[in-house]
């Protein structure tokens, strides 16, 4: 679409601008420790385990990060009461530490327990997935300016997970809208986009339609939306989002939405810039807690065999440091990473080079190394 | 297999409404708000240009209005009429839940419970995807736009997503039957079932079920969040989708933006009994009423569709090789796709081209 076009009824949202640093970031609304060493959690991770290991003791040692990794399972056990859990050591050692890194979990069909990230979501109250989406320089796709970030409450909505057979042939599903969950991910949404210089704030709903639910969150968001008069905020309908965003991302900077607008439209994000391989995730929770994850798949066809692309990953442990205010390291090693995609010598298959896991991790490392 | 059985059970797209008195027929026209007006009377004016046989019966609803009285009227008329083309009638969300949304009002009385969307790439418009070619049916009276809400405590509102096996059949056999009468040749199910397990589960068992009956037909299934992310890469993949109501928002949303934007595609309501046609994604374009610079496509491409349920063939053919004539030779193109052109100087283009191509019609190009 040509860039000169002008069109008149587009929404006058200023563009956010190159000059916005610190994309891959979250906010943290407690302070942190002030400890030289911070022990991290690397969750147990199924399939793609022996590369991601490999990768970030490469990563630690090169940047010498004042982190202490810790590794625990978090496949579900049944608990005394009958109910699936996360393994109590697994729990112990996160409220522990606070900081956390994922990587992909994938629940078998059959399992008989529900969803892991699931299971995580609830036991450490995650209710707020940051997911901020950039355009990589190097790694061509239709879009090329994107700049934005989707901010999704993770706790309730559709996702809540009620349903019935009201009789046969007849399924009723209930979608779950709080006050107090709808408030507290709006206020994170201000926090963020005050924080991480953001100019402007959507609210993303189907009001017209679900009048009670979503007009209750839409509420939320402009009651909070007072307490914040320097960011700019205004509402859209999810299905006018949609359309504008494959036309033309660059209208939008902070998105903020209820559970499944949010997957949605995060995944819809994550595939203008390049799809879930290069998309970091970050997940906040109540009590200081943070999960960050990349959110791919576990690619049971490459693990193993050294092939897969560790940049969400590494993205999301970068979100991770400036979580925790190593802000240093963060830029460090965010840097070294997207200079090497943007060298294209050194690339795993998906981002279109020839290049192993590992000699993708160490071009980033010597790059990081060189940066000293 | 019980909508097949002929008679009263056959559905709209295998048959066609028979023609009213004198071979002229009536449809009723709600022109709506925002840019809905301006574009349907342009439609009105090209069709008397053009000698189209049909009448207008138009029947205003204001949406500002809290009684319902306007859009049961507009309601009776379509069941006298049988056919509607309609505008997108504005809802206020600040109302309270006792105002419904009236397009709502309009699809769920007349069970109009296929909303089709063909999304294919114009050789005129430049965008970033080429080649897509999609059709789109999305269930339209059920799921998440039940509005079955309530607050069951104070500040916590719960709204119910109603699936049932009945509809999700028939939305599954529609689309199996639309894909083999269209020639095509594979048709992908979008649900969230590994959340939803019962409900999208049900949908997606369903669409499985009627698939087994269409052998020569490809089918597959994706998750919604993964569809709009191949959307958005590799948009050439998909052939016909088929999925619940609020799937079928998101997905017919980005399809459109796709192919060039909300000014370009038509969309389709049908019924048993009734067809409804509208632009494919429904928008007021409040902002852009009055200026004389709303594109018309889509509401002239709904319009031929109209023509084509009806049976005017040749007529439909004749506006819509006109209209995609003026998008992709001339190159004529209004804002929202690039160009400067005001709505008036693409429908005089087109009145040129119907009259350069079918002489025989009389009406000087000034009128």
């Amino acid at each position: 679409v040509d860039s000169q076009v002008t069109c008149p009824w587009r929404s006058n949202l200023v563009r956010p601008r190159k000059h916005i640093k610190n994309c891959y970031a979250t906010y943290s609304p407690f302070q942190a420790t002030s400890s030289v060493e911070i022990i991290m959690f690397l969750f147990n991770l199924q399939e793609l385990a022996g590369e991601m290991v490999l990768m970030f003791s490469l990563f630690s040692v090169s940047t010498k990060a004042p982190i202490q990794w810790e590794e625990r399972s978090v496949t579900a056990i049944k608990g005394p009461s009958g109910r699936w859990m996360i393994p109590p050591e697994a729990k112990e050692s996160m409220d522990k530490s606070k900081i956390g890194l994922k990587g992909p979990l994938k629940t078998p069909i059959a399992a008989g327990h529900p969803s892991m990230n699931l299971l995580l979501r609830k036991t450490f109250d995650l209710y707020a997935n940051v997911r901020p989406c950039a355009s990589i320089e190097g790694y061509k796709t239709p879009y090329d300016d994107v700049n934005l970030v989707t901010i999704r409450e993770n706790t309730e909505g559709e996702y809540s997970g009620i349903e019935h057979v009201i009789v046969n042939g007849v399924v009723q599903s209930i979608k779950l809208i709080t006050e107090k969950a709808s408030k507290r991910i709006a206020e994170y949404a201000f926090e963020y986009a005050r924080n991480n210089q953001r100019i402007s704030v959507t609210a993303v709903h189907k009001a017209n339609i679900m009048r009670m639910s979503d007009g209750l969150f839409l509420r939320k968001c402009r009651e909070v939306a007072e307490n914040y008069k320097d960011i700019k905020f205004t509402e859209m309908y999810l299905d006018t989002v949609c359309l504008n965003m494959v036309q033309d991302p660059t209208q939008f900077d902070v998105l903020v939405m209820p559970n499944l607008y949010g997957d949605i439209l995060s995944d819809l994000c994550a595939g203008l810039i390049g799809g879930l391989g290069v998309t970091p995730s970050g997940n906040i929770g109540a009590n200081g807690v943070a999960i960050f994850e990349s959110v791919h798949g576990t690619a049971p066809d490459i693990a193993g065999k050294d092939l897969a692309n560790p940049t969400a990953l590494l993205l999301s442990a970068v979100m991770m440091l400036r979580h925790m205010g190593l802000h240093g390291y963060a830029k460090k090693i965010e840097m070294a990473c997207f200079d090497t995609i943007r060298d294209k010598k050194v690339l795993t298959k998906d981002l279109g080079g020839n290049s192993k896991c590992s000699e993708f991790t160490n071009e980033i490392c010597r790059r990081v190394q060189d940066m000293d | 297999r019980v909508l097949l059985s002929g008679g009263s059970g056959v559905p709209v797209l295998l048959g066609s409404p028979p023609a009213k008195r004198g071979g002229r027929h009536t449809v009723t026209l709600i022109p709506g708000d925002g840019i809905g007006p301006e574009l349907l009377n342009h439609v009105r004016d090209l069709f008397s240009f053009s000698r189209v046989p049909v009448d207008f019966e138009v029947v205003h609803v204001n949406s500002a209005l809290t009684s319902e009285d306007d859009i049961n009227n507009a309601i009776t008329a379509i069941r006298r009429n049988g056919v509607a083309l309609k505008g997108n009638m504005e809802t206020n969300h600040n109302m309270p839940p006792s105002y419904k949304s009236r397009n709502n009002l309009l699809r769920v009385t007349l069970d109009l419970y296929a909303n089709v969307m063909h999304c294919r790439s114009l050789s005129g418009v430049r965008t970033r995807h080429r080649n897509v070619d999609i059709i789109i049916v999305r269930e339209n009276t059920e799921g998440e736009y039940s509005s079955l809400e309530h607050e069951s405590v104070s500040g916590v509102v719960e709204c119910l997503k109603i699936i049932t096996r009945d509809k999700s059949l028939r939305i599954a056999d529609y689309a199996f039957q639309l894909a083999r009468k269209k020639g095509r040749h594979s048709v992908t199910a979008v649900h969230k079932a590994n959340i939803m397990k019962l409900g999208d589960g049900l949908f997606l068992q369903c669409c499985k079920e009627v698939a087994s009956g269409y052998p020569d037909i490809t089918f597959d299934s994706m998750i919604v969040d993964n569809t709009t992310m191949q959307l958005v890469s590799k948009p050439q993949q998909f052939d016909v989708m088929v999925m619940p109501n609020l799937y079928g928002n998101v997905v017919s949303n980005v399809c459109a933006g796709l192919v060039g934007g909300p000014g370009l595609v038509p969309g389709a309501n049908y019924g048993k009994d009734y067809a409804v046609f509208e632009t494919g994604t429904r928008n007021t374009g409040k902002s852009i009423a009055g200026k004389n610079i709303a594109n018309p496509t889509a509401m002239l491409l709904a319009s031929c569709m109209m023509l084509d349920h009806l049976g005017l063939h040749a007529y439909a053919s004749m506006i819509r090789s006109a209209v995609l004539l003026t998008m992709n030779k001339t190159q004529l193109h209004t804002a929202d796709i690039g160009g400067q052109c005001t709505t008036s100087e693409i429908i005089q283009s087109i009145r040129r081209e119907i009259q350069s191509s079918s002489p025989h019609i009389t009406g000087s190009i000034e009128c």
